[in-house]
């Protein structure tokens, strides 16, 4: 099996039938959150410096740690990102997660995730890909459907 | 939907561009220069083939400086899997169960 060489900087992309606004309470909001993102729950005032947490569903544990670098609804969203949940991950630096939302014709809004500043973060490099692939499917289909995906 | 899906599969039903693919798969972020090094193919071909794969929204590009790169993105096809693969994936899996559970009876 051919293994992907851990990829400083990521870029995933999809289209979603839905405005900006409603892109941006998906990624914002916990009640959306928790229908796409794992089961977990973001927890941020959004403010620039403030915490970014996703939070486990079934409890208070936090899986993600991070700090609220940009904020401007509902064009872009930055923060740091440092897994909790994999100790091996853990022990690595922050790397960094870029939200963009751009309106397309159409009424379909494209959204961007960049994960960057994975250099020194290979275990975590590694394994955000399927994770954040899972997570866009799943947001474009709580969007456009109402329903979460079926779980797998 | 069904259009998003059209221009996915239009886009991997070249070889050329599932090429493109599995190069960006090795390695990410690669300039156009360098994803028309190993093909036998004008700048202007490769450049029509990423055009495709962007459309399609298999490829995404980035600015650094400069250069523009290239980067996989593989939503679309995750996309694909959760519409297509998996649903009829699971009857395969429930057919050969029921093959296993028939066979277990008789035996």
């Amino acid at each position: 099996m051919t293994t992907m060489t851990e990829q400083a900087t990521q870029v995933y992309a999809v289209f979603i039938r839905a405005t900006p606004e409603q892109v941006w309470d998906g990624i914002t909001k916990p009640e959306f959150t928790t229908k796409y993102f794992f089961g977990t729950r973001i927890d941020s005032t959004l403010e620039p410096g403030a915490p970014y947490l996703s939070i486990a569903a079934d409890g208070d544990q936090t899986l993600v740690e991070g700090e609220i670098i940009e904020s401007d609804p509902p064009r872009i969203l930055k923060h740091t990102w440092h897994p909790l949940f994999d100790p091996e991950q853990a022990e690595e630096p922050f790397s960094r997660v870029t939200w963009e939302i751009e309106p397309q014709d159409g009424g379909v809004t494209k959204l961007t995730v960049t994960h960057d500043q994975l250099e020194a973060s290979p275990k975590t490099a590694a394994s955000v890909g399927g994770g954040w692939s899972y997570v866009l499917s799943g947001l474009k289909t709580l969007l456009e459907t109402g329903e979460p995906l079926a779980s797998e | 939907m069904s259009s998003d899906d059209d221009n996915v599969f239009r886009a991997l039903a070249d070889p050329t561009r599932r090429h493109l693919l599995d190069r960006l798969f090795e390695r990410d972020g690669r300039t156009l220069t360098e994803l028309e090094s190993d093909l036998a193919m004008t700048r202007f071909g490769v450049m029509k083939h990423l055009r495709v794969l962007e459309e399609a929204g298999l490829v995404v590009t980035r600015r650094s400086g400069r250069e523009k790169l290239h980067y996989l993105n593989p939503v679309p096809i995750r996309l694909i899997h959760d519409r297509w693969i998996d649903k009829y994936r699971e009857r395969q899996v429930s057919a050969l169960a029921n093959l296993k559970s028939d066979l277990e009876e008789t035996a």
